[in-house]
């Protein structure tokens, strides 16, 4: 583990990042736009934990727990409102919700 | 201890009814009245708490004690939140946010056919994360208390569960707000990396003394100012609001766009606080290392963002037809101002920042209480033209809501003008004259629409028949709203004097 530098854990967790937010960009779809969402959630764990190991430090390790906690409860919400959406409307494609747009 | 125990009070208030809402809720089963008055009792008992802090002599010379320094919570959250200080009068203003909000509620949902008593427990629950946003002193805490404040908001946006406009908002503000907090979380990674702290203290003091990695440094700056402009809803992050606002219930729309928006400053504050090295540091460096010109590059970022923001929200709100999207847009101007204040970053532009969030909950809220009586069930009846004639039919309404609108337009002897005032000053002090300059083009670009309303009111007559309104509890958060506003307007130093002692 020493031998691989920080840098390294970093990029890709930059990489991750990227990929989540493409996602949440590009695609349509309620529950893949959610799924990128959590990508980026985790590329951060990623990050905090490779910094708290460098650093020698444990705070970046506990705020990864707290990371996880909030991510669990916003899946829970998110898909809570997925579901009323569908209910009224028979779709989970975010471009056929378009009510409000004027 | 005890100064520390009572600092801690709005605190502690605001998580026991946070934490014990549900638990209210299973107990009393159908009755509504008694939660709504607990809710009621949360806000008061916080309002009751601050004003004993303020009559406290402690609470001028020992300004932000951190409270569990010798206490047996270990060293990780040993310097987690700062109380006293300008943190107590953001306790205040989200607590007057609440109770303006609650009493307009109940009107509002009885009429709506929505009273659900975890309306209650939601507003509680993002109450308590906006205390957490002012009071943080950890980026864990800061992190938690926007968490808990937006998911909230989520769920209350999307509380008409069957109204398709309610949830397509809550879907809306779920993604863009998640998508959000992934900027904001990966730009506190960052700054982890950067400095090797959570404790934005010790960032402070890293910064200053200029032992940073750089690069991770500028990452951090960049990704939390996108967090929190979605948050803010500043341009170019700011499309998300006029839909949210406009699709959310009109009594969460006003709870949202200030409280909510007034704690997304609040952590604009702390942050920036931490982060940004004060103006004497930066006029007194010969050198020039990196950190010095990475804050300074992004309080120019920030002034563009500012102007932009201001123009944009102002002239969009032009071409409005719809009072709650118009009011959205406005909002988004009101961000802009208030960004001023991060921008001149110095003890007068954060106290003018409290002030204007003071005199903007009262004018928004009112003037988003006013619409929510007018409105009709399923969102019909928000057109300006539905407005025609009010004056006629119910003069109170016309004329709170013709104050609400000069106040946020900005004219005196109303709040919304000192509130400007302050910030515009502000801002020439630090160097930004070009920008006070936008800021005036774009109030008065916004007197067209605010004025517009009046005018409707007052000089249109109305076709057919004239609308009924009920105002029950409503009538009390417009009167508190007036009071607050005309009392703001006339008295502006009772507020700004110990606000200036206290940043400075």
């Amino acid at each position: 583990m020493n031998n691989i530098p920080l840098e390294y854990y970093i990029a890709l967790s930059g990489i991750l990042f990227t990929i989540g937010t493409l996602g949440v960009i590009l695609r349509r779809n309620a529950i893949i736009v959610f799924m990128s969402l959590e990508i980026m959630l985790n590329s951060v764990n990623l990050a905090f934990i490779s910094f708290a190991r460098y650093l020698g430090d444990t705070s970046g390790e506990i705020f990864v727990f707290f990371v996880m906690a909030v991510a669990a409860a916003e899946s829970a919400i998110g898909l809570a409102i997925i579901l009323a959406l569908f209910r009224k409307k028979q779709t989970i494609y975010v471009d056929e919700v378009n009510v409000l747009k004027h | 201890m005890e100064i520390q125990v009572l600092f801690s009070l709005p605190l502690i208030i605001a998580s026991f009814f946070a934490v014990f809402m549900p638990v209210f809720d299973a107990i009393l089963k159908k009755n509504k009245q008694i939660i709504f008055l607990f809710t009621l009792l949360n806000f008061l008992l916080v309002i009751v708490a601050d004003i004993f802090i303020f009559a406290s002599p402690e609470f001028f010379t020992g300004v932000l004690k951190s409270g569990l320094e010798n206490s047996d919570f270990g060293k990780f959250l040993s310097d987690a939140v700062s109380l006293g200080g300008y943190t107590s009068f953001f306790d205040l203003l989200f607590a007057i946010a609440g109770i303006l909000t609650l009493f307009a509620a109940k009107d509002y949902l009885k009429k709506e056919s929505y009273e659900l008593k975890e309306f209650y427990s939601l507003v509680s629950f993002s109450f308590a994360g906006m205390l957490f946003i002012a009071h943080a002193n950890n980026l864990l805490i800061l992190f938690l208390g926007i968490e808990l404040m937006s998911i909230s908001f989520f769920v209350l946006s999307g509380f008409f569960r069957n109204n398709i406009l309610s949830i397509e908002a809550s879907l809306k503000y779920f993604i863009l707000g998640a998508f959000a907090t992934g900027f904001l979380i990966f730009g506190f990674a960052m700054l982890y990396g950067a400095t090797g702290s959570l404790e934005l203290k010790v960032i402070a003091q890293k910064i200053s003394f200029n032992q940073v990695t750089p690069i991770y440094f500028a990452l951090a700056i960049g990704l939390i100012f996108v967090g929190l402009a979605f948050k803010a809803s500043t341009f170019p992050f700011h499309q998300w609001a006029p839909d949210v606002y406009t699709g959310a219930p009109t009594v969460v729309t006003g709870f949202m766009s200030t409280a909510g928006k007034t704690a997304a400053f609040a952590a604009f504050i702390v942050i920036t606080k931490a982060i940004f090295l004060s103006n004497l540091v930066i006029d007194n460096a010969t050198v020039n290392p990196p950190v010095i010109a990475i804050t300074r590059n992004s309080r120019e970022i920030l002034a563009i963002i500012a102007a932009l923001t201001m123009l944009v929200g102002n002239i969009t709100a032009l071409m409005q037809t719809n009072v709650k999207r118009m009011l959205a847009f406005s909002s988004v101007a009101h961000a802009g101002y208030i960004l001023l204040g991060i921008v001149s970053n110095n003890s007068n532009g954060w106290s003018g920042i409290v002030f204007y969030a003071f005199a903007y909950v009262f004018m928004q809220i009112g003037a988003f209480v006013i619409v929510s009586l007018i409105e009709k069930e399923n969102g019909s009846n928000l057109n300006l033209s539905d407005y025609n004639g009010l004056s006629k039919s119910h003069p109170f309404l016309s004329a709170s809501m013709a104050i609400f609108m000069f106040s946020l337009v900005g004219l005196p002897p109303f709040a919304g003008f000192f509130g400007k005032y302050y910030l515009f000053l502000s801002v020439i002090q630090s160097g930004y004259l070009w920008l006070a300059l936008v800021a005036v083009i774009a109030s008065i670009i916004s007197i067209y629409f605010y004025i517009g309303l009046i005018i409707n009111m007052y000089f249109k007559e109305k076709e057919g028949e004239p609308l009924t309104v009920q105002c029950k509890t409503s009538g009390i958060s417009i009167i508190l709203s007036l009071i607050g506003v005309i009392f703001l307007g006339i008295f502006p130093s009772l507020l700004m004097n110990p606000l200036l002692n206290l940043f400075k």
